[in-house]
């Protein structure tokens, strides 16, 4: 019968991402709701050393899947060399991260192994054998509870929506030499920008829109980067082409939950605010005081955003010392 | 080059969505329907490799009667045919038993390469593109905001996290579209003369030889996510004086800085 968790480990360049530890951590609660174990398996090359920290977040079992062909994700490797470990460990859950990732990887393990799935999970209820997972739909606009049928139920959490615990597993290493099977998708080159920090993965965000009047957003980067957060868009000024595609926050672009989301020259259309209404804490900045934006904010400061933005940046530097 | 866009109908993004007396769908009423955002940039990355290498656009999608407007305006950017699986029988179908009827679909059709949205702002699900692969057995390549296509293989940037990977994979393969692949175009007035008499096949199940495959995944229910109140308007004589109110709030009352 199945049994037990399994969770599935990502890592870039030889660490792991966050989402990875949230991942586990929400695969142990699952594996304790359920009187079961958890197992991490980690596709990599060269990840015995970092592997072992899982143990942190309540791995009792670790799969090192190594073969140099998984140093760099490519969906067919990673799907043939993960499918046949779920084959062997027979698993009732499989957790992961719903990053570009697993997205890509969920939908064609679950197609392989005819399971139920749900992507971007932001809440899990464990009832006996019976998983309830809470998801957001329309961008946000509505949540949805769904029940999964069946084994193995394929979950990947949202990022930043799980929160990550450490907890003790026994944390055994197994080594595999992973057969990655016959591909037919070649890795090529990436390019990454470097420390550009992902937007569903911040803990804060500094949003421009329509009042920014060009692509010159250097104060906003200056408060981002004063708090410690990353530069979001509103579909306005991607449009415009004043950002790039991957800043856009919105039913259409990306749906983010920071702890603090700051938006500024942003009208609030209801794309957006759906993208944005899970963040912790809202600040809008706009020089119109009847800006919808206004209605969701938890800080509303009507006045010019130029003005604003600097002197923020000046008192978050003094805060900071 | 024979491609062909999986496509979905869904409701417009300005659209206010609310929930039925079921507790489990939205409320359809005065709903603006149009084609999934992701769907469209497919449709036009179709027709641009179509007008650089020859070849047919096919757009195919599961949906009901209304979802014909939907294909017609695909048909309207110059698509060359549409095939509609119309069958009651599908309302029932998660995400995956759709995929496995759009495969079924797919193996009587000729297709050099297949174009998905990445997910249907609908039910933001992202699983059909990639299941469609696995059931055909072709690679996929997801979230792709420029191909290119040499001697029978598709070489594309993949967006992820901070950055872009470039895969090359041969043709038969599938991909999903990202923001940025391209501009879709509008349909010209001629364009939606012309695809009133483009074919657009209708066809139920049992023309493809499935049943509809039992679902593993269902919506207990659909819920509003909690909502937002306005707060404090921060209220000062100078910007220096807003800016330090608010910083303070942000500090010692939210404490998220």
């Amino acid at each position: 019968m199945s049994q037990g968790v399994l969770a599935i480990a990502e890592q870039l360049d030889g660490a792991f991402r966050k989402v990875t530890f949230e991942a586990v951590s929400e695969g142990k609660k699952i594996a304790a709701g359920m009187g079961c174990s958890l197992t991490v398996v980690v596709p990599g090359s060269g990840m015995e050393s970092v592997a072992r920290d899982l143990a942190k977040y309540g791995a009792d079992k670790i799969i090192i899947a190594d073969n140099a062909a998984l140093k760099e994700y490519t969906t067919d490797a990673y799907a043939n060399v993960v499918a046949d470990i779920i084959g062997k460990e027979d698993p009732a859950v499989v957790i992961l991260g719903a990053t570009a990732q697993g997205k890509d990887l969920a939908p064609r393990l679950a197609a392989r192994l005819d399971a139920a799935i749900a992507i971007d999970v932001i809440e899990i209820k464990v009832d006996g054998d019976s998983i309830t997972a809470t998801r957001p739909m329309y961008g946000g606009k509505l949540l949805a509870d769904v029940v999964l049928e069946g084994t193995p139920k394929i979950i990947a959490t949202r990022p930043n929506a799980m929160g990550v615990l450490e907890s003790d597993g026994a944390g055994a290493v197994e080594t595999v030499s992973a057969d990655v099977g016959e591909t037919a998708i070649r890795f090529v080159e990436k390019t990454m920008e470097s420390n550009k920090l992902e937007l569903t993965e911040a803990d804060i965000i500094v949003s421009g829109g329509r009042g920014m009047g060009g692509g010159d957003f250097a104060i906003l980067e200056a408060l981002a980067a004063a708090m410690g957060g990353a530069v979001g868009a509103s579909r306005v000024a991607v449009d415009e082409g004043w950002r790039a595609h991957s800043d856009q926050v919105g039913q259409t672009g990306k749906v983010v939950s920071p702890n603090l989301y700051v938006a500024c020259g942003i009208s609030g259309a209801i794309q957006h605010l759906a993208g944005m209404s899970s963040s912790k804490v809202v600040v809008a900045i706009n020089k119109d005081p009847d800006a919808p934006i206004f209605s969701k904010a938890d800080y509303g400061v009507v006045g010019d955003l130029f003005e604003l933005v600097p002197a923020i940046t000046e008192e978050i530097k003094a805060i900071k010392g | 080059m024979d491609i062909v866009v999986l496509l979905k109908q869904v409701p417009a993004t300005e659209a206010m969505i609310g929930i039925a007396d079921d507790g489990k769908s939205i409320k359809t009423d005065d709903i603006k329907w149009v084609i999934n955002p992701y769907d469209e940039f497919a449709v036009e990355e179709a027709l641009k490799i179509k007008e650089e290498q020859g070849g047919t656009v096919t757009i195919l999608s599961v949906g009901t009667d209304k979802t014909v407007e939907a294909i017609r305006t695909g048909l309207a950017m110059g698509a060359d045919n549409g095939v509609l699986i119309n069958d009651p029988a599908t309302a029932g179908c998660d995400s995956l038993g759709i995929a496995k009827i759009l495969a079924e679909a797919l193996k009587t059709m000729p297709y050099d390469l297949i174009i998905a949205g990445q997910r249907a702002v609908d039910d933001d699900n992202y699983i059909v593109g990639g299941a469609v692969a696995e059931y055909l057995g072709i690679p996929q390549i997801s979230l792709v905001n420029k191909e290119e296509i040499v001697d029978g293989k598709i070489r594309c940037n993949r967006t992820v996290e901070g950055g872009t990977v470039v895969l090359d994979a041969p043709l038969p393969a599938l991909f999903t579209t990202q923001r940025g692949l391209n501009e879709p175009r509008y349909a010209s007035l001629p364009g939606i003369m012309k695809a009133k008499k483009k074919p657009l096949d209708t066809k139920t199940l049992s023309d493809i030889g499935i049943e509809a495959p039992s679902p593993k995944v269902g919506i207990a229910a659909l819920r509003m996510p909690p909502e937002r109140v306005g707060g404090r308007m921060i209220e000062g004589e100078s910007a220096q004086e807003k800016a330090a109110l608010l910083v303070k709030a942000l500090h010692e009352e939210a404490k998220v800085v």
